[in-house]
């Protein structure tokens, strides 16, 4: 993407391809910001329509609107930093969150060969920069000096170190079959209609990666780090005004991001889903493939109460752990046994 | 026996499945939630809502100054203050009611001989400042002007059950 930028600017020199980076960067980031915001109203739509309330209808029309108003609301805000707060750390980690957020859409494939960064170990990438997202909660936790907080971002921790083992584990699964760490290899290996991809051998590993991207997300009913009714909302109950926007834009950056995921891995990325679609452009099947699954997140918020920590602990380590584990070990075999090794890579 | 079946419940996400299938039915039925502002839910003639000052179809105010509604008052939220006027009729020079304190209990409309204070069926009196919720005689009277036809119908619906 980066290269196709830069020769399109046809000159030479190292400016021209800093402003290529930045470019490429800016027609990721800017979209993915819009995203988000039509990502936080469509949530609150779907949740409403579920619960048959209206949702948000009164901004713009429709209600479209309604995410701009509040950022602006939000921006036009005072900035509340607690006295006993560690005031560097507290409000460094809102920006950890939002920047560890967006980073992880340097990897992505919107295309054949439109990812700002087609590195062949993307999904190591992937997993090393949203552990690192780990870090922004637990500095606001501990850097508003709030118990509310400070329990949010200890139940955080834990609770995303426990998933990330299992969504480890179910990577390994599709690598496997794959033969590449790379995305675009990834969708690669499942080009053509929708009987070619990853979702129909690995359906059980897709359920796992997905409840387990529900955790790694602190969406419902996994969100105790902020569970309102006894932690009034976590680790950013002292942030306010723009710091709270940055959390929010942050963690729903992050939920799009593990359904962009969900597409590449399991539901063939940019790919058509059935022959005779392939006019419509890949990166419209993509969107249209995240949207389906931003609307599974947004539906599951609807149905499931929120679960206790203790469950969650047993769900995470005695159940998908040991679940995942085990098929790992069966797909390796039926691999092994069935010759359905990857030849390439 | 049970528990292996259980644990296979559980295994296949059956509960989530149907939890699933039910909330897309009601993702389609249609909305419950009335749009307020540009919808409203009906209102009981006995609605005590704003209070309201009333007039005599002549012009002539009501309220005769007997104070019964400022000594039922459980708030403690109406002041008056009274003196003949220069035909001799028993006038108020103050009515004041601080609608902070007020809690709508409608003792006031019940108390009063002439049906001059009631409370209105306007609930949308929202104000920016704690100020403008210390209503005086004129805000009171303006109100009775603007909501009379609504407050004689609403009088006039409950009066079968008096």
């Amino acid at each position: 993407m980066v290269e196709a930028l830069y020769k399109l600017f046809g000159g030479e020199g190292q400016f021209l391809y800093l402003l290529a980076i930045v470019a490429s960067i800016l027609a990721i980031v800017l979209p993915l910001l819009i995203g988000v915001a039509f990502a936080v109203y469509f949530d609150r739509k779907i949740w409403a329509a579920v619960q048959m309330r209206r949702g948000p209808n009164v901004v713009g029309p429709f209600g479209l609107l309604q995410s701009f108003a509040d950022g602006l609301k939000l921006f036009l805000k005072e900035t509340i930093i607690p006295a006993g707060a560690n005031k560097a750390i507290f409000l460094m980690a809102p920006m950890i969150t939002f920047v560890v957020a967006l980073l992880s859409w340097a990897v992505i494939p919107f295309e054949a060969h439109m990812a700002i960064a087609d590195i062949n170990v993307g999904i190591l990438y992937l997993l090393a920069i949203s552990s690192l997202g780990v870090y922004g909660i637990i500095m606001s936790g501990w850097a508003s000096n709030s118990r509310y907080a400070f329990l949010g971002g200890l139940r955080s921790a834990a609770q995303m170190v426990s998933y990330e083992v299992s969504i480890g584990f179910v990577l390994v699964c599709v690598l496997m079959h794959v033969g590449s760490l790379n995305m675009t290899d990834i969708v690669n290996s499942q080009s053509g209609a929708i009987w070619h991809w990853n979702f129909i051998p690995f359906f059980p590993v897709f359920i796992i990666f997905f409840i387990s991207a529900l955790a790694e997300t602190n969406r419902p009913p996994f969100d105790l780090p902020e569970a309102e009714a006894e932690l009034v909302a976590g680790y950013q109950v002292e942030y306010s005004s723009m710091a709270f926007a940055l959390f929010f834009l942050g963690e729903y950056a992050n939920i799009l991001l593990m359904s962009t995921v969900m597409s590449i891995l399991f539901f063939g990325g940019w790919n058509a889903p059935l022959p005779g679609l392939e006019f419509v452009p890949g990166f419209i099947w993509l969107l249209l493939k995240t949207a389906f699954f931003f609307w599974l997140f947004a539906m599951v918020k609807a149905f499931v109460p929120r679960y206790r920590y203790d469950q969650l602990m047993r769900l995470g380590w005695k159940v998908f752990l040991p679940l995942s584990l085990f098929l790992v070990v069966f797909y390796a075999a039926v691999m092994v046994y069935g010759g359905f090794l990857p030849t390439h890579g | 026996m049970t528990a292996l079946v259980q644990a296979t419940k559980s295994l296949l996400l059956l509960e989530f499945v149907k939890a699933f299938w039910l909330s897309i039915k009601y993702f389609f039925r249609p909305k419950v939630t009335v749009n307020y502002p540009y919808e409203k839910g009906p209102l009981s003639p006995r609605f005590r809502g704003e209070h309201a000052l009333r007039r005599y179809p002549n012009g002539e105010e009501r309220c005769i100054a007997c104070k019964l509604c400022e000594a039922i008052c459980p708030a403690q939220a109406i002041t008056i203050e009274a003196e003949p006027r220069e035909d001799g009729s028993r006038r108020t020079t103050r009515y004041d009611i601080d609608m902070v304190k007020c809690i709508y209990c409608g003792f006031c409309q019940e108390a009063c001989p002439v049906d001059a204070i009631v409370e209105g069926p306007n609930f949308e009196f929202a104000t920016e400042t704690r100020e403008e919720l210390l209503y005086n005689k004129d805000k009171l009277l303006a109100n009775g002007e603007r909501w009379e036809r609504e407050i004689a119908a609403n009088l006039a619906a409950d009066a079968p059950y008096r």
